[in-house]
């Protein structure tokens, strides 16, 4: 009965097909909302935002001095994903990083990719995130991307397109495993007969690559892992700790570490430990003061020269960033072709770059109908949204690609699929339409594993399209079902 | 050419080549000591606060002169005079427990003590278990909101219960959650580190405490004050299953400094105390690592053959300042020894590894 009043729209909707008929893997959810009261699904709701309030299960807003600490909102209606669907998804992901992977190690040895004319090497070598002082660095097992977390979308006709790789310090995973938990809570009898894969073998799994990716010169088989990060008044401490007690390792900042011969040591009680891997969410800029900004006070001096002599491994490995860089996106489905031969299974969304003469003039000319983005923002920052911005703003960015077309990528605005969201009215809430995306986890070890379902976001705003959690988004739990319905 | 001088890093602890899931880091350490620490503080107060408003009630036409006597050796006990008259002028019911319990420019205050202790979790909150976290955030969440001011308001007993709920709700999660390794033992410390300082201080408010005069001696204000004093220490009814007798001065004193079998005595305290020492480092029972532990020992030893009258004859007081003393050493000591790493210069190290990285070049 919440649903009567739902109005679709002129979208891709996750749970009504064009007829405005519910799609079959989502009878179960259309069922179950029938039935519910909204004073009952209100009550859900607000339990579960407590859960989370109580569980710290929060980022930091740092709008104030006091740091406020935040839920990131979660919708209690899952998101669905039928099995062959999934199939499709999970096959294209692992396609996609292991030729990335390959590309990785290529462009840090003998960039063939380069000589044979594939990409223009200016745009690697001039890259942002380019470590030119790793050429010739064998990282553990050739692994360069351990974890990663790419974002999908869905266009009108509901086809599944990559808009982000997200290679360096992918987050989220927590509130994949959290919003799960939840969920279960809350609505224990539907979730046990929707026949559901699992999610909760995320961390066990990441133990395992962190271990298998041991710094070879290692006799013993029992690395001491540790997870680094910034510390506690980063936005994603709450993951951080998460991670660390899900995996049973030490959460450590910078200054719990040194460095003594090459070596990694942690703080303890009993001295000086060695540390063997470290699964660092910090990025390469803030590592090591030696080696990247000394003005950094995270990282540990000496830790890059620690690294560079195997003495202890890196996830991920230090130069992965390139890859994430929005021109070298441009150019993802021909890595596929060019190192396995296959056409890309998931596409990317078409991409023009400002720094290719003709791609330039068909921007210039369309500025107000395109998405332009900055080569190596992330997080929703660096872009222009054409259709929907202010003539200044257009201005403003046209200025900016004319004075540096290599940090320039422009993309036709996706309308990005809807899914029945519970959102609070001026007077009573009631279900909208809310845009969606996807990201699901990619663990590389001794083989890749990608977790069914990932971290459904959902831009909570009326008609917006941003889904990041610093700019008003929020998130759903994501079903893969065993079935097709 | 000379070589030129760079700074050298300090050196650093010995290296332990571990690899077991033992490893504890000296942070972590320090921050679920302190985390147990404030805790136990903040328990204290609010104990020592809701006894002491409801020993009011029975004297209500008090002037300002007595309010002052009556609670300026409880401000003493639990925070800092100095602090206190740069905020209130006047010490009474009111601002004392004001000053006590909201101020945060009091670092002793409850609310000071519990945010401290919420901070600390927050830096462990990988190794403390999900429900002793959610206990000690949900009395955070409860402190930041109106509602905690508007409880105190309507009625400054339930506010107190309600933190003392908090504090025994989390050390009885730390007993049914918390595994037993290391960190438990820092957890421990910290508990009975601060519990035995506290009793002492309990114990010492009667030494500051004045009689209106000295006719009251033995009188109902004299055996209401060491009522409250027992009360302050979650004491009385033990003490009366042990005493059947009235509530004697001398009595009170013997039972919270040397009983064995009452939790909060500076006895037990201690020899719990003591036995973390010696499963964190090791020893053998009776086998002290260092001269604050050893002159803990001692003063552990002389409990078992002093008796109160020695005591009072030496000087209550003066005693309990030993006790202080020794505990404070004792902090020190254990903090030096696992919590403790000398500095990192980072500049110094900054030059060594570039100087390192270039030789390998």
């Amino acid at each position: 009965m919440l649903l009567e009043t739902y109005d679709r729209g002129d979208f891709c909707d996750e749970m009504f097909d064009e007829s405005g008929a519910v799609r079959p893997h989502y009878a179960r959810v259309a069922e179950h909302l029938k039935h519910l009261h909204e004073a009952e699904h209100k009550r859900k709701q607000t339990a579960v935002d407590l859960a989370f309030m109580r569980g710290g299960v929060t980022f930091t807003v740092y709008n104030d001095d006091q740091g406020t600490e935040r839920i990131f909102p979660f919708d209690l209606v899952p998101r669905v994903i039928p099995d062959t669907e999934w199939q499709t998804i999970e096959k294209g992901l692992i396609q996609r990083i292991t030729a990335l992977n390959l590309f990785l190690h290529d462009i840090y040895h003998e960039q063939k990719i380069l000589k044979d004319r594939v990409i223009p090497p200016h745009y690697i070598l001039g890259a942002k995130h380019f470590r030119r002082e790793f050429m010739g660095f064998n990282v553990p097992k050739d692994i360069y991307v351990h974890i990663c977390g790419t974002d999908l979308i869905r266009d009108r006709q509901g086809n599944y397109l990559v808009l982000e790789d997200n290679l360096r310090c992918p987050s989220g995973a927590s509130y994949m495993l959290e919003n799960r938990a939840a969920l279960k809570r809350a609505f224990p009898d539907l979730y046990r007969s929707a026949r559901v894969h699992p999610v909760d073998s995320y961390a066990a799994d990441l133990r395992k690559v962190l271990q298998y990716v041991s710094p070879p010169s290692l006799t013993t088989s029992q690395p001491n892992v540790v997870l680094m990060t910034p510390g506690v008044f980063n936005s994603a401490y709450f993951e951080h700790s998460f991670l660390a007690r899900q995996m049973g390792i030490p959460i450590v900042e910078g200054r719990d570490l040194v460095v003594r011969d090459a070596r990694v040591y942690m703080r303890t009680t009993s001295g000086l430990v060695p540390v063997d891997v470290i699964y660092r969410r910090i990025d390469d800029d803030f590592l090591d003061p030696t080696v990247f900004r000394s003005d950094s006070l995270l990282g540990v001096p000496g830790l890059v020269h620690a690294y560079r002599s195997g003495n202890v491994s890196l996830a991920n490995s230090i130069g992965t960033g390139v890859a994430d860089d929005k021109v070298v996106y441009y150019f993802v489905p021909k890595i596929i072709k060019y190192y396995l031969g296959e056409d890309p299974i998931l596409p990317n969304v078409g991409t023009f770059l400002a720094s290719e003469p003709e791609d330039r003039v068909f921007i210039m000319e369309n500025l107000e109908k395109l998405v332009v983005k900055s080569a190596n923002e992330a997080g929703g920052y660096g872009m222009l949204m054409g259709p929907w911005a202010t003539k200044e703003e257009i201005e403003s960015f046209r200025e900016q690609i004319r004075a540096n077309p290599r940090n320039f990528i422009a993309q036709h605005p996706i309308s990005l699929s809807r899914h029945p969201t519970w959102c609070h009215g001026e007077t009573d809430g009631a279900f909208e339409g809310r845009h969606v995306d996807l990201r699901p986890y990619i663990l590389y070890g001794e083989k890749v594993t990608v977790t069914p379902g990932g971290l459904t976001r959902v831009a909570l705003k009326k008609g917006s399209l941003v889904v990041n959690s610093s700019q008003g988004g929020g998130s759903k739990d994501t079903w893969v079902l065993h079935g097709d319905n | 050419m000379s070589e030129t001088t760079l700074p050298l890093p300090t050196a650093q602890k010995p290296i332990n080549d571990r690899r077991d899931s033992h490893v504890m880091l000296s942070r972590v350490a320090n921050s679920l000591y302190w985390m147990s620490r404030y805790i136990e503080r903040s328990e204290n107060v609010a104990r020592l606060l809701d006894v002491n408003l409801q020993l009011m009630l029975d004297f209500a036409d008090l002037n300002d002169q007595q309010l002052k006597e009556h609670w300026l050796p409880i401000l003493c006990s639990a925070g800092d005079e100095e602090t206190f008259f740069k905020l209130y002028e006047r010490a009474d019911s009111e601002s004392v427990t004001e000053f006590l319990t909201f101020r945060e420019e009091n670092p002793n205050s409850i609310i000071s003590c519990l945010f401290a202790a919420r901070e600390n979790a927050r830096q462990v909150r990988d190794q403390i278990s999900l429900e002793m976290f959610e206990t000690l955030n949900e009395c955070y969440l409860f402190l930041k909101s109106k509602n905690a001011r508007e409880v105190w308001q309507s009625g400054a007993h339930e506010f107190y219960e309600q933190i003392k709920r908090y504090s025994h709700l989390f050390q009885g999660l730390t007993g049914s959650t918390f595994t037993r390794n290391e960190g438990y033992e820092f957890i421990n410390l910290g508990k009975f580190l601060e519990r035995a300082d506290k009793t002492t201080r309990i114990l010492d408010i009667k030494y500051h405490i004045l009689l209106p005069s000295v006719a009251d001696v033995g009188g109902a204000v004299d055996a209401a004050q060491w009522q409250a004093i027992l009360r302050s220490a979650s004491a009385l009814e033990a003490y009366r299953r042990f005493h059947v007798e009235d509530i004697l001065p001398r009595k009170v004193a013997e039972f919270l400094i040397f009983s064995t079998t009452f939790p909060r005595s500076i006895r037990s305290c201690m020899e719990h105390l003591d036995n973390d020492l010696h499963r964190l480092s090791g020893r053998e029972k009776r086998e002290y690592k260092s001269a604050e532990e050893r002159a803990f020992g001692k003063l552990l030893s002389d409990l078992n053959f002093l008796t109160i009258d020695d005591i009072l004859a030496e000087g209550l007081h003066e005693f309990l300042q030993k006790i202080q003393t020794t505990l404070d050493r004792l902090d020190d000591h254990i903090y030096q020894e696992y919590m403790y790493h000398p500095p990192v210069d980072i500049q110094a190290e900054i030059l060594l590894h570039q100087q390192q990285m270039q030789q390998q070049q």
